[in-house]
Protein backbone atom coordinates (compact mmCIF):
# COMPACT_ATOMS: atom_id res chain seq x y z
CA UNK A 1 0.00 0.00 0.00
CA UNK A 2 1.31 3.44 -0.93
CA UNK A 3 2.23 5.85 1.84
CA UNK A 4 -0.74 8.06 1.01
CA UNK A 5 -3.13 5.28 -0.01
CA UNK A 6 -3.48 6.64 -3.54
CA UNK A 7 -3.00 4.66 -6.72
CA UNK A 8 -2.94 4.91 -10.51
CA UNK A 9 -3.28 2.50 -13.39
CA UNK A 10 -2.47 2.99 -17.07
CA UNK A 11 -3.36 0.80 -20.03
CA UNK A 12 -0.35 1.06 -22.38
CA UNK A 13 -1.30 0.28 -25.98
CA UNK A 14 1.37 1.90 -28.13
CA UNK A 15 4.97 0.92 -28.75
CA UNK A 16 6.58 3.76 -30.66
CA UNK A 17 9.31 5.99 -29.24
CA UNK A 18 7.04 9.03 -28.84
CA UNK A 19 4.11 7.14 -27.35
CA UNK A 20 6.38 5.33 -24.90
CA UNK A 21 7.04 8.54 -22.99
CA UNK A 22 3.67 9.42 -21.42
CA UNK A 23 3.13 6.10 -19.58
CA UNK A 24 6.68 5.88 -18.25
CA UNK A 25 6.86 9.56 -17.26
CA UNK A 26 3.54 9.37 -15.45
CA UNK A 27 4.31 6.02 -13.82
CA UNK A 28 7.70 7.07 -12.44
CA UNK A 29 6.42 10.45 -11.29
CA UNK A 30 3.37 8.96 -9.58
CA UNK A 31 5.58 6.41 -7.85
CA UNK A 32 7.87 9.25 -6.71
CA UNK A 33 4.76 10.93 -5.29
CA UNK A 34 4.00 7.82 -3.23
CA UNK A 35 1.24 6.34 -5.38
CA UNK A 36 0.92 2.64 -6.09
CA UNK A 37 1.22 2.29 -9.87
CA UNK A 38 0.10 -0.47 -12.22
CA UNK A 39 0.90 -0.52 -15.94
CA UNK A 40 -1.05 -2.92 -18.14
CA UNK A 41 0.77 -3.48 -21.45
CA UNK A 42 -1.37 -4.68 -24.33
CA UNK A 43 -1.09 -4.89 -28.12
CA UNK A 44 1.83 -2.74 -29.40
CA UNK A 45 2.48 -1.51 -25.88
CA UNK A 46 3.92 -4.93 -25.12
CA UNK A 47 7.06 -4.10 -27.13
CA UNK A 48 7.96 -1.65 -24.35
CA UNK A 49 8.64 -4.64 -22.08
CA UNK A 50 11.13 -6.31 -24.40
CA UNK A 51 14.60 -6.76 -22.92
CA UNK A 52 16.21 -4.94 -25.80
CA UNK A 53 14.28 -1.85 -26.80
CA UNK A 54 14.49 -0.63 -30.38
CA UNK A 55 11.83 2.07 -30.48
CA UNK A 56 11.12 4.16 -33.53
CA UNK A 57 9.07 7.18 -34.46
CA UNK A 58 7.18 7.60 -37.71
CA UNK A 59 5.89 10.61 -39.61
CA UNK A 60 3.13 8.49 -41.16
CA UNK A 61 -0.29 9.37 -39.83
CA UNK A 62 1.39 11.88 -37.51
CA UNK A 63 0.11 15.17 -38.91
CA UNK A 64 1.07 17.15 -35.80
CA UNK A 65 4.75 16.25 -35.97
CA UNK A 66 7.09 19.22 -36.11
CA UNK A 67 10.80 19.19 -35.44
CA UNK A 68 12.78 22.24 -34.34
CA UNK A 69 15.20 23.15 -37.08
CA UNK A 70 17.42 26.18 -37.62
CA UNK A 71 15.46 28.32 -35.21
CA UNK A 72 12.07 27.39 -36.67
CA UNK A 73 9.95 24.30 -36.95
CA UNK A 74 9.91 21.89 -39.82
CA UNK A 75 6.62 20.14 -40.40
CA UNK A 76 7.34 16.52 -41.19
CA UNK A 77 5.20 15.80 -44.27
CA UNK A 78 2.99 12.83 -43.64
CA UNK A 79 3.86 10.93 -46.80
CA UNK A 80 7.61 11.29 -46.34
CA UNK A 81 7.36 8.29 -44.00
CA UNK A 82 6.52 6.09 -46.96
CA UNK A 83 10.00 6.62 -48.38
CA UNK A 84 12.67 4.11 -47.37
CA UNK A 85 14.92 5.37 -44.60
CA UNK A 86 12.71 8.30 -43.59
CA UNK A 87 11.48 6.74 -40.35
CA UNK A 88 15.05 5.86 -39.46
CA UNK A 89 16.02 9.48 -40.06
CA UNK A 90 13.12 10.83 -38.01
CA UNK A 91 14.07 8.42 -35.22
CA UNK A 92 17.69 9.57 -35.23
CA UNK A 93 16.55 13.20 -35.15
CA UNK A 94 14.22 12.51 -32.24
CA UNK A 95 16.81 10.59 -30.22
CA UNK A 96 19.31 13.37 -30.85
CA UNK A 97 16.85 15.97 -29.55
CA UNK A 98 16.04 13.84 -26.52
CA UNK A 99 19.69 13.67 -25.57
CA UNK A 100 20.32 17.35 -26.24
CA UNK A 101 17.38 18.52 -24.13
CA UNK A 102 18.18 16.47 -21.04
CA UNK A 103 15.15 14.22 -21.53
CA UNK A 104 15.52 10.75 -20.07
CA UNK A 105 15.74 7.76 -22.40
CA UNK A 106 12.92 5.22 -22.30
CA UNK A 107 15.48 2.66 -21.09
CA UNK A 108 16.29 4.88 -18.09
CA UNK A 109 12.65 5.63 -17.30
CA UNK A 110 11.73 1.96 -17.48
CA UNK A 111 14.57 1.07 -15.17
CA UNK A 112 13.42 3.78 -12.76
CA UNK A 113 9.89 2.36 -12.91
CA UNK A 114 11.18 -1.11 -12.05
CA UNK A 115 13.33 0.30 -9.23
CA UNK A 116 10.44 2.09 -7.57
CA UNK A 117 8.20 -0.93 -7.64
CA UNK A 118 5.81 -0.08 -10.46
CA UNK A 119 3.69 -3.15 -11.07
CA UNK A 120 3.85 -4.23 -14.71
CA UNK A 121 1.34 -6.59 -16.25
CA UNK A 122 1.78 -8.05 -19.73
CA UNK A 123 -1.43 -8.95 -21.53
CA UNK A 124 -1.39 -12.74 -21.90
CA UNK A 125 -3.66 -12.61 -24.94
CA UNK A 126 -1.23 -10.29 -26.77
CA UNK A 127 1.65 -12.61 -25.80
CA UNK A 128 -0.18 -15.42 -27.62
CA UNK A 129 -1.40 -13.25 -30.49
CA UNK A 130 2.02 -11.86 -31.41
CA UNK A 131 3.89 -15.00 -30.35
CA UNK A 132 6.04 -13.41 -27.70
CA UNK A 133 7.96 -15.58 -25.31
CA UNK A 134 8.32 -14.67 -21.64
CA UNK A 135 12.09 -14.83 -22.14
CA UNK A 136 11.77 -11.90 -24.60
CA UNK A 137 10.54 -9.63 -21.81
CA UNK A 138 12.23 -8.12 -18.78
CA UNK A 139 11.99 -9.91 -15.43
CA UNK A 140 9.41 -9.05 -12.81
CA UNK A 141 6.49 -8.82 -15.22
CA UNK A 142 3.12 -10.39 -14.33
CA UNK A 143 1.07 -12.16 -17.00
CA UNK A 144 -2.67 -11.67 -16.82
CA UNK A 145 -5.76 -10.48 -18.64
CA UNK A 146 -8.59 -7.98 -18.65
CA UNK A 147 -10.17 -9.19 -15.42
CA UNK A 148 -6.96 -8.53 -13.50
CA UNK A 149 -6.81 -5.03 -14.93
CA UNK A 150 -10.46 -4.30 -14.11
CA UNK A 151 -10.06 -5.55 -10.57
CA UNK A 152 -7.02 -3.29 -10.14
CA UNK A 153 -8.69 -0.30 -11.78
CA UNK A 154 -11.67 -0.43 -9.43
CA UNK A 155 -9.20 0.25 -6.59
CA UNK A 156 -7.38 3.12 -8.30
CA UNK A 157 -7.85 6.88 -7.99
CA UNK A 158 -6.52 7.49 -11.51
CA UNK A 159 -7.08 5.22 -14.52
CA UNK A 160 -5.62 6.19 -17.89
CA UNK A 161 -5.55 4.72 -21.39
CA UNK A 162 -2.58 5.64 -23.54
CA UNK B 1 23.00 21.57 7.48
CA UNK B 2 21.49 20.99 4.06
CA UNK B 3 22.24 18.63 1.21
CA UNK B 4 22.41 20.00 -2.32
CA UNK B 5 21.09 18.15 -5.37
CA UNK B 6 22.09 19.46 -8.79
CA UNK B 7 19.64 18.56 -11.57
CA UNK B 8 20.53 21.43 -13.88
CA UNK B 9 20.05 20.54 -17.55
CA UNK B 10 17.65 17.67 -16.80
CA UNK B 11 14.10 17.70 -18.06
CA UNK B 12 10.78 16.35 -16.79
CA UNK B 13 10.38 14.01 -14.97
CA UNK B 14 14.04 13.64 -13.95
CA UNK B 15 14.20 16.59 -11.49
CA UNK B 16 11.32 15.04 -9.50
CA UNK B 17 12.68 11.49 -9.70
CA UNK B 18 16.14 12.59 -8.53
CA UNK B 19 14.60 14.69 -5.76
CA UNK B 20 12.61 11.73 -4.51
CA UNK B 21 15.73 9.57 -4.50
CA UNK B 22 17.80 12.21 -2.70
CA UNK B 23 15.10 12.77 -0.06
CA UNK B 24 15.63 9.21 1.15
CA UNK B 25 19.10 10.18 2.37
CA UNK B 26 17.88 13.29 4.17
CA UNK B 27 17.04 12.94 7.86
CA UNK B 28 13.51 13.77 9.03
CA UNK B 29 13.35 17.57 9.50
CA UNK B 30 16.50 17.87 7.37
CA UNK B 31 16.55 20.15 4.32
CA UNK B 32 17.35 19.26 0.72
CA UNK B 33 18.26 22.05 -1.65
CA UNK B 34 17.54 21.29 -5.31
CA UNK B 35 19.06 23.29 -8.19
CA UNK B 36 17.24 23.00 -11.52
CA UNK B 37 16.97 24.72 -14.89
CA UNK B 38 13.65 23.15 -15.94
CA UNK B 39 11.05 25.96 -15.73
CA UNK B 40 8.34 23.31 -15.27
CA UNK B 41 9.94 22.27 -12.01
CA UNK B 42 8.55 25.38 -10.27
CA UNK B 43 5.00 24.07 -10.37
CA UNK B 44 6.08 20.43 -10.23
CA UNK B 45 8.11 20.77 -7.06
CA UNK B 46 5.11 22.40 -5.39
CA UNK B 47 2.85 19.53 -6.47
CA UNK B 48 5.43 16.94 -5.45
CA UNK B 49 5.74 18.41 -1.96
CA UNK B 50 2.00 18.74 -1.54
CA UNK B 51 1.46 15.12 -2.48
CA UNK B 52 4.35 13.64 -0.49
CA UNK B 53 3.79 15.77 2.61
CA UNK B 54 7.21 17.38 2.51
CA UNK B 55 7.46 21.10 3.11
CA UNK B 56 8.60 23.45 0.36
CA UNK B 57 10.32 26.13 2.44
CA UNK B 58 11.58 28.33 -0.35
CA UNK B 59 11.63 28.74 -4.12
CA UNK B 60 14.05 31.15 -5.75
CA UNK B 61 15.38 31.92 -9.20
CA UNK B 62 18.68 33.48 -10.21
CA UNK B 63 20.15 33.61 -13.73
CA UNK B 64 17.93 30.82 -15.02
CA UNK B 65 18.61 28.48 -12.11
CA UNK B 66 15.75 27.60 -9.81
CA UNK B 67 16.50 26.59 -6.27
CA UNK B 68 14.12 24.81 -3.97
CA UNK B 69 14.53 24.16 -0.27
CA UNK B 70 12.54 21.14 0.82
CA UNK B 71 12.15 19.99 4.41
CA UNK B 72 11.65 16.28 4.87
CA UNK B 73 8.59 15.61 6.98
CA UNK B 74 8.31 11.86 7.22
Amino acid sequence: MAANGKSMSIIVTKGSLDWAYPPFILATTAAAMDLDVTLFFTFYGLTLLKKKLDLKVTTLGNAGMEMPMMGGHMVMPNLIGALPGMDAMATVMMKDLIKKKGVASIEDLREAAVDCGVRMIACQMTMDLFEYDKSDLIDGVEYAGAATYIETATQCDINLFI
Amino acid sequence: MSTVLDVKGLNCPLPILRTKKAMKDVAVDGVLEVLATDPGSVKDMEAFCKQTGNELLETAEAAGVYSFKIKRKA
